[in-house]
Formats: structure tokens, C-alpha cells, sequence
């Protein structure tokens, strides 16, 4: 992508950022994450269609953070994620710079994250065709055959939290799951402890989840964890209109409304 | 003892299994699931998988599982009362279709369990297991065991190893142990004569990629270096690498309470997580991700050689593979190898 290495290379010569994140050719195949420091690794940069990490993962890390402004190498699902995190006062125009790449693989300029949004509305999240089958799957199942898919999809997790590492809306420095004193999940890798992490996991991520599949992508043993938070982006359609990310957003869960149709909540 | 080399026709693998089975033998076999192989207790010969080069998890949650109860207590009128494990209710379990390098590791995750305090229910458990190694004639670009002392025919940690003679061959078995020759007796008929067999024809070639010597000595002036900053600044401190590796063994133990009664569990944990070190005071003294990418290899190439004298990486690669930003240790040390201090 000779765009983005010339602008990279331009951005760290002018001082205007002090690290550039895209991504570079990895082992077996693979694609990674790297920090350009120094206009001569900005060769390094690649895109294509091996490049789905969330790279917004990273800019909420304390190691990068620590450097100074940032640009970053931003697919649409990046672009997404910090458009929700900068809803969440986790990023700024004062300390991001978005590169942005379009679906078409071209590179797109922003002067601030109002540009950034006004982009990515042009586009609905979509759930992908295989997933949605394997959604209405779901759904067609009695509540114990559901249960039973669970349990068995669940039962090898033990818990690495690489889907929690890889997810950008996964920030807190603490996450629940690691209080002991008191414990509100079980620490333990076992039937019921990893369905509460799971569950857990879904819920708070409901609202706030731009679907990038980064959880199923780290998890080690391709455990169909997004289809949980699939389920909710569903639910959210369905219950709430629909969610899309926006710097001044009406956060699904942890807004209140005063004519909810629900009255329990009143 | 002498090592029995003995014949296993490529049909008579099932039989085998099938008369274990019979003698109430619990096998643990490498399985796909998700496109993911990983050992489970096997009912079925079928189930089997074959064809993987390593399987996605090692083989150490048989001896070591991801969570193990070591004692269950309720509180009463009169205190406290503490029942511990039976030992007796851990299992005999014949551990089948493991790599060298997982072999090999039993043996590097034994020394960390009995380096100062004897870990009786770990020791309980590994004496129970009944290794079948299955050497490996396929390689990837992850493997290294020959650059840690391994090779992809090592007998040692296996109490049979099997050696497919070929694509679709027969299989030489070296009957390795007492505990190996205890189960080949179950099913003498199955190990038949073997003439003459130079197994190393059939292993795959894995070159030696650095000096593990080299690194070690390296490592003793190396902790300062930048170059821990360079390599981990992607790394996402999550515990994919230490929960698929065969010598991790670090672990904590957790209280599961269900109001006076409850259950003290041993979990596995990861040095790469940020709060591993967090000490009540608050303060963590791996405040940072390069000092836990640090650990990690300072204590399989630094502090175990040292201590332990093994070396706390069998060359397995899955640490690699599993690694979701590709965190490649075998990259990782060629270039600590490389890097002048």
C-alpha cells in the first residue's frame, strides 16, 4: 500500500504523530500488528485481505498510549471501534490521527473523528450469511438443546482471555472476572464458571460490540464465542432500533429512558 | 531396561485400542473439534484424528488440569472442617498420539512440581500415565525441537513410541519402559518380530535454527535490553501461550465458596497477564508488557536451565500457532540470538 507508507513516512518526518499502526507481513502466512517509529520501517506496512485485527485494540494500551499521538491503519470494523471509543472519552482528535481504509482497499484521509463518523454511517453493520444461519440455528433449538450447544461449545475455554486481549471494547484495566475478594465469576475453567465469563462477557459488550469477530479470530480453539454478541446486536435491532456507533451516543444499555415501554424499570 | 523394538501393523492399531479399552484402560487421544485438535477422553478408535503435526493443546492437562480440586471444607459450630482429595480416586489413564516434544515435556513440567516441595497430587496423577508417543514424520515452519535438545523421534518421556514406517505404513514400537511393557503384555499378540528398522528414515526433518546454550549464556546480560520492548510491543497479555504450552505450569489457587461450604481449586494462570504479579501494596514490578514477555523467556531459557537444569521449552511451536498478533517465539529467539548485547 504505497499511499499509506508515503503518508506514515510523512507523518513521523513531520513530528505530526510519534507512531503510525498498521500492520506488516508476519510468520506462516500471517499478518501482525506494527508500530512505525522511524520513517525507514514505514516499508514495512502492508494491507490486504489477510489484515482483520482489530488494530483499535491497541490504542487504549498503556505501551502505545505512552508514546505519544498515534495514526492508525483503520479498516471499517477499526474505524467503528473508535468511533465507540471515543464515545467512552477513551480517544481524542488530540491523540489519534484515523487512516482510514475503505472497503474498496483506498486510502482515506480524516481531518478529525467527525469525519471518521460521518463515514462510517455510510454503512450498516451487517451480519455475514454463514453466521446468520447458524444464528436462526439457534433460535429454531428448545431452550435445553440450546443450553446443550453451549455447554459443549463452551467446555474447552480455558480462559487464556485472548478474545478479551483482542477485543477494543475490552479496555478496564480491571475486568470483573479477576476480582477474588469477592469473586463474581468463577476464576476456575469449568462448565459453569466459563459460561459466566461468557455470558458476562456478551452482555457488557451489548450496545458497545461493532461485530469484528476479533474474539472468535484469538480464540485459540475457535470457540463461536461472536455468536453471542451476534445474538445481541440482533436483540438490539429488534428491541432498540438498531446500533451504530457514534461519538455522541445514546449507550444502549446504560441509558434510561423516562417512556420506556418496559415498566419494571420505573 | 533394554528398548524391545517391535512390529504394530498399521491394521492392528485399532485392535489395539479396542482390547485397552476392554481391560477398562481410559485413553486420552488427540480429537478435532472447530478444526482444533486436543486430547480428550476417547470412547472410539474412530474418533482419532491422525495428520496433525501437533495438536492445538498439549498433553499437560492430564497430569496438571486447567482446574483441579484440592480440597473441599464447610464451616460449623465447632470451626472448620477440611476434607482433602482421595488420591486413590485419580485414574489410570494411557495418554495416546503425543509428540516428542509433549514427551518430553512431562518430564520438564515433573522437575518444576518436585523442585523444592514434592506435588503430591501432580505426582499422583503423572505416575499414572501411560505415554504412546507417536513420533512425528511431518514438520511446519513453528517446530524447533532440535534447536532444545529434542529430536522428532526422541524416545525419551514416551513409554512406547510409535514410528509410522511411511505414508501409510506399518509402525515400528519401542517398548521403552516397565509401565510400556505392562500394557504391550495386555495386547501381546499385537506387537509382533521385527526384523531389522532404521526408524530414522522415516522422521521429519527439523533443522536446528539456534544455540540454546548460546541464548542461555546470552540471557545473563541481557535483561536490560530494548529489545524486549521491540518484540512484545503487538503482544496483547492474554494466556494463549502459556495455557497451550506443555511446561507452563504456573498456577493459583482459588477459594469457590457456595455460602459455609466450598471447594479450594488450583487454576492454571499466565505471566502475561497484567495483574500476575499485582502485590496487595498494589504495586506491580511487571508494570509492563515487555517485562512479562521477558519472563516468559528468561524463565524457560535462563531460570530453569539454572535451576532445574532442563529447559522449560520442548520446541513445540504451539505457543506460535496459538498466538492470536504472532508472537513467534522461534523468531523471537533467533533474533535475542542475533542482537548484540
Amino acid at each position: 500500500m504505497v499511499d499509506l507508507i508515503k503518508k506514515a513516512k510523512e507523518l513521523i518526518e513531520t513530528s505530526a504523530v510519534k507512531v503510525v499502526i498498521g500492520y506488516e507481513e508476519g510468520t506462516g502466512n500471517k499478518t501482525r500488528a506494527l508500530f512505525v517509529e522511524k520513517t525507514e520501517d514505514a516499508d514495512r506496512l502492508i494491507f490486504d485481505s489477510r489484515c482483520v485485527q482489530n488494530l483499535a485494540a491497541y490504542i487504549t494500551k498503556k505501551e502505545i498510549k505512552d508514546k505519544g499521538k498515534m495514526a492508525i491503519a483503520a479498516t471499517l470494523p477499526v474505524m467503528r471501534s473508535i468511533i465507540q471509543l471515543a464515545s467512552e472519552f477513551q480517544v481524542n482528535d488530540s491523540n489519534l490521527l484515523v487512516l482510514g481504509i475503505t472497503p474498496e482497499s483506498k486510502l482515506v484521509e480524516f481531518a478529525n473523528l467527525v469525519e471518521v463518523e460521518t463515514f462510517v454511517h455510510q454503512y450498516q453493520i451487517e451480519i455475514d450469511a454463514r453466521n446468520k444461519e447458524m444464528l436462526d440455528k439457534l433460535e429454531k433449538m428448545t431452550q435445553p438443546e440450546r443450553w446443550k450447544f453451549w455447554i459443549d461449545e463452551l467446555a474447552p475455554c480455558f480462559k487464556c482471555y485472548a478474545c478479551r486481549a483482542a477485543c477494543p471494547m475490552c479496555y478496564c484495566s480491571r475486568c470483573t472476572v479477576d476480582f477474588n475478594q469477592p469473586q463474581w465469576i468463577p476464576v476456575a475453567s469449568t462448565e459453569l464458571g466459563n459460561l459466566e465469563w461468557h455470558l458476562m462477557r456478551a452482555i457488557h459488550l451489548t450496545g458497545r460490540c461493532i461485530d469484528c469477530d476479533a474474539c472468535y479470530n484469538a480464540c485459540p480453539l475457535s470457540i463461536p464465542i461472536n455468536l453471542l454478541t451476534k445474538k445481541m446486536l440482533l436483540d438490539a435491532k429488534e428491541h432498540f432500533g438498531g446500533y451504530q456507533p457514534a461519538l455522541k451516543g445514546d449507550h444502549l444499555m446504560s441509558t434510561y429512558k423516562p417512556d420506556d415501554k418496559e415498566n419494571f424499570i420505573q | 531396561m533394554n528398548i524391545d523394538k517391535r512390529l504394530v501393523r498399521k491394521d492392528s492399531l485399532e485392535k489395539l485400542f479396542d482390547i485397552l479399552k476392554q481391560n477398562s484402560k481410559k485413553i486420552y487421544a488427540p480429537v478435532t473439534k472447530n478444526g482444533k485438535t486436543t486430547f480428550r477422553d476417547t470412547a472410539s478408535f474412530s474418533l482419532i484424528s491422525t495428520g496433525y503435526i501437533q495438536t492445538t493443546e498439549s498433553s499437560k492437562d492430564i497430569a496438571f488440569p486447567r482446574t483441579e480440586k484440592l480440597l473441599d471444607y464447610s464451616k460449623n459450630k465447632e470451626g472448620m472442617s477440611v476434607k482433602g482429595i482421595d488420591l486413590k480416586d485419580i485414574p489410570e489413564v494411557i495418554l495416546w498420539g503425543i509428540r516428542p516434544c509433549d514427551a518430553i515435556g512431562i518430564g520438564e513440567l515433573g522437575s518444576i512440581f518436585n523442585w523444592d516441595y514434592k506435588d503430591e497430587i501432580y505426582n499422583n496423577r503423572s505416575s499414572k500415565v501411560t505415554v504412546f508417543g507417536f513420533s512425528c514424520n511431518k514438520s511446519d515452519e513453528y517446530c524447533f525441537c532440535t534447536s532444545v535438545g529434542g529430536n522428532p523421534g526422541n524416545t525419551e518421556g514416551s513409554d512406547i513410541l510409535f514410528t509410522r514406517m511411511g505414508e501409510d505404513g506399518d509402525y515400528i514400537a519401542e517398548i521403552l519402559t516397565e509401565k510400556g511393557q505392562a500394557v504391550a503384555e495386555i495386547a501381546s499378540g499385537i506387537f509382533e518380530r521385527l526384523e531389522t528398522a532404521d526408524k530414522e528414515k522415516f522422521l521429519a526433518d527439523v533443522p536446528v535454527k539456534f544455540n540454546h546454550n548460546e541464548i542461555s549464556e546470552k540471557l545473563d546480560k541481557f535483561f536490560e535490553s530494548k529489545e524486549w520492548v521491540d518484540q512484545s510491543l503487538r503482544c496483547l497479555g492474554c494466556g494463549a501461550c502459556a495455557y497451550v504450552c506443555p511446561t507452563c505450569a504456573c498456577f493459583d489457587i482459588e477459594d469457590e465458596a457456595h455460602g459455609k461450604n466450598g471447594s479450594r481449586v488450583r487454576c492454571w494462570d499466565s505471566c502475561g497477564f497484567s495483574h500476575f504479579t499485582v502485590h496487595t501494596s498494589g504495586h506491580n514490578p511487571r508494570d509492563v508488557q515487555s517485562a512479562r514477555w521477558r519472563q516468559r523467556i528468561m524463565h524457560k531459557f535462563s531460570y530453569m536451565p539454572e535451576r532445574l537444569s532442563v529447559y522449560g521449552c520442548t520446541g513445540c511451536g504451539r505457543c506460535s500457532r496459538a498466538c492470536p498478533v504472532d508472537m513467534n517465539i522461534l523468531e523471537h529467539l533467533i533474533s535475542i540470538q542475533e542482537v548484540t548485547v
